[in-house]
């Protein structure tokens, strides 16, 4: 037994500051919670772990008052509690900061941080006093933000952390973070587990959601698994090893990453003869800087490079979301320009884009509606796709990529993100393409279901689909791909066959070219 | 961090100097925009037309329309949130009918004007119930209750009414010297409702929810703020300032009259919208939205001094220059976000 810190072991003889028990939520056509249990206590971060749709924020929003409970009970201070709205829970000590910021960018910095607890005098706000107090929360922090800057002109990365600073000012006794380190670099993530270990050492509970293992082991000190909605086990962070903590999240899937890897090691590619598509000298101005580039049949192309090198810029050149103003494209060795993705639909390139909120996913649709809305596109809007075909064509999707909820019905706003993701993929898949271009297609997802997305990318690429495969996660690429593009400051620096590439051989290609520039 | 916007404050001593590297925050930009082209207006009048260059010209345009700003501002509050009101002129038609018959079958001036008040505020509070609590689009709300209250105005009378009550007919004619130049009661009224408005908006939780609603009301409710009241509130309010301008309009033409203010909710949203404020809610200042009314006005005034152009050029103009500042408000927009 390897012994809890001291103040785990204290806490756990006080009373919970929260205790959820026998928790069920159910949408339309989706049981998201099944009689889940959650205990807090003061002093101590408790981790929510599992895979998306598992029900973490289903949880958290059952505990604040997004949503209703249809079954369980939820103790706050020792009395049984039902809250109706935010508002109550908040007023009960609850505060929480959502996976996306939930802030006004219209307003200030500190407005956000204290709308709702404005200090005033005599009924009106006191700007200044506003101004100063969210200045020193801010400094408290460690945060170099101007209270008086208007929010949206901030890059989400502060926007989120404006989020935590009003969380804290509340002064809440339980403080939820459901998945505040996914858009923060290294320096800002070290920065909020100071925040966090100061406030679990003030005795405040904290909830911690993260898909970041490594950040789960260094911060909490307790962990809640949950699997589809239901609850898996408690565990003590300091007696648990990643792999157990893994094999609770997933269960089986684990073995399908290393599947992956050395399916693609096998997976050869005849990169003779004429490509699928070749481009030459392809650009657009304050976009990419001409770019040569041949995808061969059944080939993974992987593009690696930071954010902003030009990998999603690129993606979208191919894909004629943006007009390349040079360079030339030949698809199957014939010229081809390619001005709107409609075109590019036509010659069977498809493209599933970064953003899936904005620019993909259409939440009031249903799952099969979502599926067959680029094969309607393509077919032109006077032919409809016979219910029979759709039915089938959905059945099937819906299947090989184990979608969930299984039901073509259910809308696609009731999806977690994996799901989603892959609702976009079959979208992109029943109209039959020779190209997929796959931009960050397992962002913000969670291991199990980027395992069987990297797994459907494997089987594609074996049964002669090309892909390009753009991601931020460099094992990722290089598990996947067979040749690497590397991008920097909107170029191709690099291009390599991807035999015993490593990471670091990666960072250092991209670094190496920082330091010929200097 | 405060260095990149220089405000007095932190350039010291030399004022002038401050005064010149002063820049204001960007959301003023589309107010001093509307300021700038009404003080622009006015130059091209005064060099073209004679006595154009009066401030009297001001101050007639301030009479002509006090009833249009305080209606503008109601509207300001609703468009804040993202809504919109075209509820307000039939609502300030049956205020005059509802004034006028009252006053003709002997109420006091004072209990005609609570039961006004009252009636537009409880129009307005119905509006926002149903728009709240049903989810239903405010435009489709509005509109419905623009035809009840144009309908409700014919049930009163079909005939316009005269206004013959002492304490209106005073109140009509009587002016406030400034100096050589005047004003009237109805103005005053205007700008005290002008002034209190900003207060609200930006001394108040109540303002300030009203933009946060606006800027997202998915995380003002997220933020445990009251996004219902305040939803509902701005319509109350709309409602209210549109029985008020109901009031001063009945001043100003001394009848009820049932054909009375037809589209003058658009006039009110192009103010609002000439003003600087978002459609989209969120973002926008009253004091725009009485310098949008000033613009309008300013344009009959031109016509008015021109003589030899039909009033119809007063709807093309601000057809024009509605269509200009959308398109300025797009530009603006896309470059911040």
């Amino acid at each position: 037994m390897i012994q809890m810190t001291a103040e785990a072991a204290e806490a756990t003889r006080t009373e919970p500051v929260v205790q959820m028990s026998g928790v069920s939520v159910s949408f339309p056509g989706v049981k998201a919670l099944q009689s889940v249990g959650l205990t807090l206590r003061a002093g101590e971060v408790h981790a929510l772990m599992g895979e998306n749709g598992a029900g973490k924020s289903t949880l958290i929003k059952a505990l604040t008052g997004v949503y209703s409970i249809d079954e369980g009970t939820i103790i706050v201070g020792g009395e049984p509690r039902t809250f109706h709205s935010p508002a109550e829970s908040q007023a009960a000590g609850i505060s929480t900061v959502y996976q996306e910021v939930n802030l006004c960018t219209n307003l200030t910095v500190a407005e956000n941080m204290l709308l709702g607890r404005e200090p005033r005098s005599f009924g009106r706000i006191d700007t200044r006093a506003m101004n100063r107090r969210a200045g020193e929360t801010l400094t408290r922090l460690g945060l170099d933000i101007d209270p008086k800057s208007q929010l949206g002109t901030h890059p989400i990365a502060i926007q989120q952390l404006v989020a935590i600073a009003r969380a804290v000012d509340i002064d809440a006794e339980l403080l939820i973070l459901d998945e505040p380190t996914s858009s923060l670099d290294a320096d800002e993530v070290a920065k909020l587990f100071e925040v966090m270990r100061t406030l679990r050492a003030e005795g405040v509970a904290i909830v911690f959601v993260s898909h970041f293992l490594e950040q789960v082991f260094a911060i909490s000190d307790r962990m809640t698994v949950l699997r589809n909605g239901q609850f898996v086990g408690e565990y003590l962070t300091a007696e648990t090893t990643q792999l157990q903590l893994v094999q609770a999240m997933i269960g089986r899937e684990l073995e399908t990453l290393d599947k992956i890897e050395q399916a693609a090691e096998e997976h050869t590619v005849k990169t003779q003869g004429a490509p699928l598509l070749e481009v030459l000298d392809l650009g657009r101005k304050g976009s990419v800087e001409s770019v040569d580039l041949q995808v061969f049949e059944g080939e993974v192309i992987g593009i690696a490079g930071l954010l902003g090198s030009g990998r999603t810029e690129l993606a979208r050149l191919l894909f004629g979301a943006d007009t390349p103003d040079r360079g030339d494209m030949r698809m199957r060795s014939k010229g081809t320009k390619l001005r709107t993705p409609r075109q590019a639909i036509d010659h069977k390139i498809a493209f599933s884009s970064e953003n899936r909120r904005s620019e993909g996913v259409i939440a009031d649709l249903s799952i099969a509606d979502n599926m067959v809305l680029a094969m309607q596109a393509s077919r032109g809007w006077l032919r409809p796709i016979p219910a029979r075909t759709k039915d089938r064509l959905v059945k099937k999707y819906i299947e090989a990529l184990d979608i969930r909820p299984t039901d073509p019905n259910a809308l696609m706003r009731n999806l977690s993100g994996g799901n989603q993701q892959k609702v976009l993929l079959a979208r992109w898949l029943i109209t039959e393409p020779e190209l997929l271009i796959l931009d960050e297609p397992t962002r913000g997802i969670d291991i199990g279901a980027k395992a069987q997305i990297q797994q459907l990318v494997a089987d594609l690429a074996k049964d002669g689909m090309s892909v390009v495969f753009i991601s931020a996660e460099l094992e990722e690429v290089l598990r996947l791909s067979d040749r690497l593009v590397v991008m920097r400051d909107r170029r191709k620096i690099d291009e390599r066959a991807n035999e015993d590439v490593t990471v670091s051989d990666v960072l250092e290609i991209i670094a190496g070219e920082v330091r010929n520039d200097a | 961090m405060s260095a990149q916007a220089p405000t007095i404050k932190d350039l010291g001593s030399s004022l002038p100097d401050a005064i010149r590297r002063f820049t204001p925050p960007p959301r003023f930009y589309p107010v001093l925009a509307t300021i700038a082209l009404f003080i622009g207006m006015f130059g091209a009048g005064s060099i073209r037309y004679e006595g154009f260059s009066s401030p009297q010209t001001i101050l007639s345009v301030l009479v002509d329309n006090s009833f249009l700003i305080v209606l503008a501002v109601g509207m300001t509050f609703v468009i804040l949130t993202g809504g919109i009101d075209l509820s307000v002129g039939s609502v300030v038609a049956l205020s005059t009918m509802i004034a006028a018959s009252t006053l003709r079958s002997g109420w006091s001036a004072p209990l005609v004007i609570v039961t006004v008040l009252l009636t537009g505020s409880v129009l307005g509070l119905l509006m926002g119930l149903v728009i709240h609590y049903f989810e239903i689009q405010p435009f489709i709300v509005t509109l419905a209750g623009m035809f009840l209250a144009r309908g409700l105005c014919y049930v009163i009378s079909l005939e316009s009414i005269p206004i013959k009550n002492g304490t209106f007919t005073s109140f009509a004619s009587g002016t406030i010297e400034i100096g050589d130049y005047f004003i009237t009661p109805s103005v005053v009224v205007a700008l005290v409702v002008l002034v209190i408005a900003a207060v609200v908006l930006h001394m108040t939780r109540f303002g300030r929810t009203v933009y946060a609603v606006g800027g997202s009301e998915q995380s003002a409710l997220l933020m445990g703020l009251a996004v219902a009241g305040t939803k509902v509130g701005v319509y109350v309010i709309s409602g209210f300032c549109s029985a008020l301008a109901g009031l001063l309009f009945s001043i100003y033409t001394l009848s009820g009259y049932n054909l009375g203010a037809v589209g003058m909710e658009l006039d009110a949203i192009a103010a609002v919208v000439i003003g600087g404020t978002l459609l989209t809610g969120g973002s926008g200042l009253v004091l725009g939205s009485a310098v949008g009314v000033l613009v309008l006005g300013l344009i009959q005034s031109f016509i008015s001094f021109d003589g030899t152009l039909s009033s119809w050029w007063t709807k093309i103009t601000i057809g024009v220059l509605l269509l200009a500042f959308v398109l300025i408000q797009r530009l603006f927009t896309r470059r911040t976000t």
